[in-house]
């Protein structure tokens, strides 16, 4: 292992994955895929979900073998059986769910699984000494004596970078960065990004959101269905291009129109709510929302958005203030009520407080609504009638799955998202909570969604989008509602404010300000 | 009332407490440990009796207390790695696994106690200690500097624990895995081997504190010696949230209302025993609920790890 305050030795500069096969039960997750990265470059990797990305990044960081082919580092070939012989031969990653120890300090995560000097005695003092100075060198502003819990998602990502760089790292691996950031931490992100690369470090970048991949990638490899399509150079290359090569088919972001509003469905009026930190996180929400209308969240993270959802749901209590369904008074209604009432909702955390991991995805897929008339046959199950529309439902939202009876956890990421999304969306409310809908999924699958999301509009529902995109707030969004510090800054039209009006006001720039 | 509580009977109160202290200390630090790992061990009090027996047994046939010493640790290391295999190779349910292991301890204590031992005989065990100097202090050398080598020990074990969780090397390792062995794992942290590492140590003191219990406080083994005090060891790492000195004090408020309630009966205080008896207990259950809204376990408590790997 290596010593935390030794010098660095010489860092390596290519990495290559050849012919790699990796099987798992009913799944071809990777066949013969080639793959290299040199120093000084960002090499992106991309693919529908369920493609076989993770599961490759998986194997060059040594949590699974391969079952074929070949990986070499600066050249010499190696066997990596755990994610410690991948960190000494050079390799770092940063997973698409963070791997941080809450409860610990930045520099004891940092510390973690090296030896000390001081052996068995931590050297804590001097892993944050190096910790300020690689902070320094890279610009990845963090403090080393903060926990864990206290950091926002964007300095978690750059705890994970600098862990990565601490080991010497000449090759990086981010599996999804910018999924959980907001548009000013992605640049932040990119900015640290070039400097890093510019001083002699490679980086393999996976990401659904192509402009990110032509902003910041020198090349980029594209998978479809485990397979290798193909290796180009962004030089020339289009936006188009990427997608046929994705998808085998072009997807253009959709054509919006105005739409005639209704009625108003959902009122809410002074509503207040604690947060998980006894502090208070809605101070005093206002807003209406209109049947056939998308009522879109802007903000950055931690202004109260996850907040008011759950109060809207029912997950989250609120302290004062009215919400009202219909002219009906919900605020204190039990969540299951609200459902039977006509409302739906599409959580953030899909994986936690969405799907049972163990459960086949049938039974996911009917979690809610299984006592359905249309899904019983008296005090029976009706199996067939539940086989048959899972079949259509993993077909129309091309979740990718060997069999119906596969437990999701053996899907990848975007495919449980998925999974969810079409059970929410299958039903017919009267009332829509989008939190993050498109979060971590494909953009064949985005354009789905967001069709279904408009189409749902456009037969009467009212719709409250939180996304923490901007450019899918905007494209979807009759109106944009800007979140600031528990409360709404300002309420704009479609196209009525620009993306820097609209950054102003999620700053705490008030409305009249931001909008001169 | 008055009278009953004369300083001669503090004193003597005290002194039974510092005593009385001495097996939970070992046995919450070692349950600490084991979940501070992620690994909630049940079995402590099984580990406990079968220490205790091993322990009095070295003693009635050797005279000798630094072989028990001995025999209780590997009663313990064998023992611990039992458990570490069902719970942590195996991912075996945790809270079945440790009450398979207290059941197994208990049986194999009273077997063996039956068949090598049969009735009850007392031995000489650990003597009083005085500390040189400290010892003739008034008051103060008689309640903390009498007293026989592991109660010593076992208020030494606070603040070495201490430091060896928050300040070595496999002290942040045992934290990390406990928290987030995934984590841990992607850097090259052997998940394993830390919480083999954490239960088997957990099990080693648990075989000690019931060491302590028959060759130095009570001097004698019968069936079902602990009674149940291993469970109590268990509680109290919830109510010292899992920090040594937290289980200090909880181990102290525990013996001190135990010694209490022995010193009340001896003097002849009109209560029934059986209440008397029950009085620790129930002040376990109170203090438990009281403090149990503020603690936050390890959030990979009770929870096997695999990488996911088919
Ligand atoms: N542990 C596993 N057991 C069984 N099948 C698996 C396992 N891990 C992944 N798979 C399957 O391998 C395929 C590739 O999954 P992978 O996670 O690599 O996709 P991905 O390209 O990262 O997708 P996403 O963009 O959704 O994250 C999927 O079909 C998935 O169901
Ligand atoms: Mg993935």
């Amino acid at each position: 292992m290596s010593n935390s305050s030794s010098p660095a030795q010489a860092r390596i500069t290519s990495v290559e994955m050849r012919n790699i096969v990796k099987r798992f039960p009913g799944v071809l997750a990777n066949y013969n895929v080639n793959f290299d990265v040199k120093a000084g470059e960002v090499h992106a990797l991309l693919g529908e979900n369920g493609a076989g990305k993770s599961t490759l990044m998986r194997q060059l960081y040594g949590l699974y073998k391969p079952d074929e082919g070949q990986i070499l580092v600066d050249g010499k070939e190696l066997v990596f059986n755990s994610p410690a012989d991948a960190i000494r031969s050079g390799i770092g990653m940063i997973h698409q769910h963070f791997m941080l120890v809450p409860t610990l300090t930045v520099t004891e995560n940092v510390a973690l699984g090296l030896s000390s000097t001081r052996e068995p005695m931590l050297d804590l003092d001097l892993v944050e000494k190096r910790v300020l100075e690689l902070s320094k060198l890279y610009g990845l502003k963090v403090d080393p004596t903060a926990y864990i819990w206290q950091l926002s998602v964007g300095e978690q990502q750059r705890v994970e970078i600098i862990k990565a760089l601490y080991r010497n790292a000449g090759i990086i691996i981010l599996d999804e960065p910018t999924a959980v950031l907001t548009p000013q931490e992605v640049n932040d992100l990119f900015a640290i990004l070039k400097k890093i690369t510019a001083q002699g470090h490679g980086f393999i970048f996976i990401s659904h959101k192509l402009h990110e991949v032509m902003a910041i990638c020198d090349r980029v490899t594209v998978l479809r269905d485990g397979q290798m399509i193909g290796t180009r150079s962004t030089e020339g290359i289009t936006r188009d291009d990427l997608v046929k090569m994705m998808v085998g088919r072009d997807v253009k972001p959709l054509p919006l129109q105005d739409h005639p509003e209704g009625e108003v469905r959902i009122k809410v009026a002074g509503l207040r709510a604690m947060g998980d930190r006894d502090a208070e996180t809605l101070r005093g929400v206002d807003l209406e929302i209109r049947s056939g209308e998308i009522l879109g969240i802007a903000g950055v993270s931690g202004n109260g958005q996850r907040e008011l959802a759950q109060c809207l749901t029912g997950l989250r209590r609120a302290s004062a203030g009215t919400i009202l369904l219909d002219g009906e008074d919900i605020t204190h209604m039990p969540l299951l009520q609200r459902m039977s009432a006509g409302q739906a909702y599409i959580p953030e955390e899909r994986m936690q407080d969405g799907a049972i991991r163990e459960f086949s995805v049938q039974e996911n897929l009917f979690l809610r609504d299984h006592s359905a008339p249309e899904n019983t046959h008296g005090i029976f199950l009706n199996f067939k009638r539940m086989e048959q529309r899972t079949r259509e439902v993993v077909k129309e939202y091309s979740v990718k799955t060997p069999t119906i009876e596969t437990p999701i956890k053996n899907l990848s990421g975007g495919n449980i998202q998925k999974l969810i999304l079409a059970r929410e969306l299958s039903r017919q409310p009267k009332f829509l909570i989008a939190a993050q809908p498109t979060r971590g999924v494909d953009i064949g699958a985005t354009e789905y969604i967001h069709q279904k999301l408009l189409e749902q509009r456009d037969s009467g529902t009212a719709i409250l989008l939180i996304s923490e995109d901007l450019d899918e707030t905007r494209s979807l969004s009759d109106r944009i509602a800007v979140m600031f510090e528990g409360k709404i800054v300002g309420i704009v039209k479609r196209n009525q404010a620009t993306v820097e009006q609209i950054g102003l006001m999620m700053a705490g720039v008030s409305m009249a300000e931001a909008m001169k | 009332m008055e009278q009953v509580l004369s300083q001669a009977v503090l004193v003597g109160i005290i002194t039974s407490a510092i005593r009385l202290a001495t097996p939970y200390i070992f046995a919450s630090i070692g349950e600490a440990f084991s979940q501070t790992s992620g690994v909630v061990n049940l079995g402590v009090d099984g580990i406990m009796l079968v220490g205790a027996f091993m322990a009095y047994y070295v003693v009635l046939k050797t005279g000798n207390v630094w072989f028990a010493v001995l025999a209780a640790m590997l009663v313990g290391i064998a023992m611990g790695l039992l458990m570490s295999f069902i719970s942590v190779s195996m991912r075996a349910e945790q809270g079945i696994s440790g009450i398979g292991l207290y059941m197994l301890g208990l049986g194999l204590s009273s077997l063996l106690f039956k068949v090598l031992v049969g009735s009850v005989q007392t031995i000489e065990g650990f003597k009083p200690l005085d500390i040189p100097f400290l010892a003739d202090i008034p008051v103060i050398g008689e309640i903390f500097f009498k007293n026989s080598l592991p109660v010593y020990v076992a208020f030494l074990l606070i603040p070495a624990a201490w430091w060896f969780l928050e300040k070595t090397t496999w002290g942040l390792k045992i934290r990390a895995v406990g928290q987030n062995p995934a984590a841990a794992d992607s850097l090259g942290v052997d998940v394993i081997k830390v919480r083999y590492f954490a239960v088997t140590f957990g099990a080693v003191l648990a075989s000690l504190a019931g060491a302590s219990l028959s060759t130095a406080l009570v001097n004698l083994f019968q069936e079902n010696l602990t009674a149940g005090l291993g469970f109590i060891a268990v509680a109290l790492v919830y109510f010292g949230g899992w920090k040594p000195v937290g289980i200090l004090v909880g181990a102290l408020l525990f013996s001190t209302v135990n010694a209490f309630q022995l010193w009340m009966q001896v003097l002849g205080v009109d209560i029934p025993s059986d209440v008397a008896v029950m009085l620790p207990y129930l002040l376990t259950i109170v203090a438990l609920v009281a403090v149990t809204s503020r603690i936050r376990p390890p959030a990979a408590l009770n929870k096997p790890f695999d990488r996911g790997e088919n």
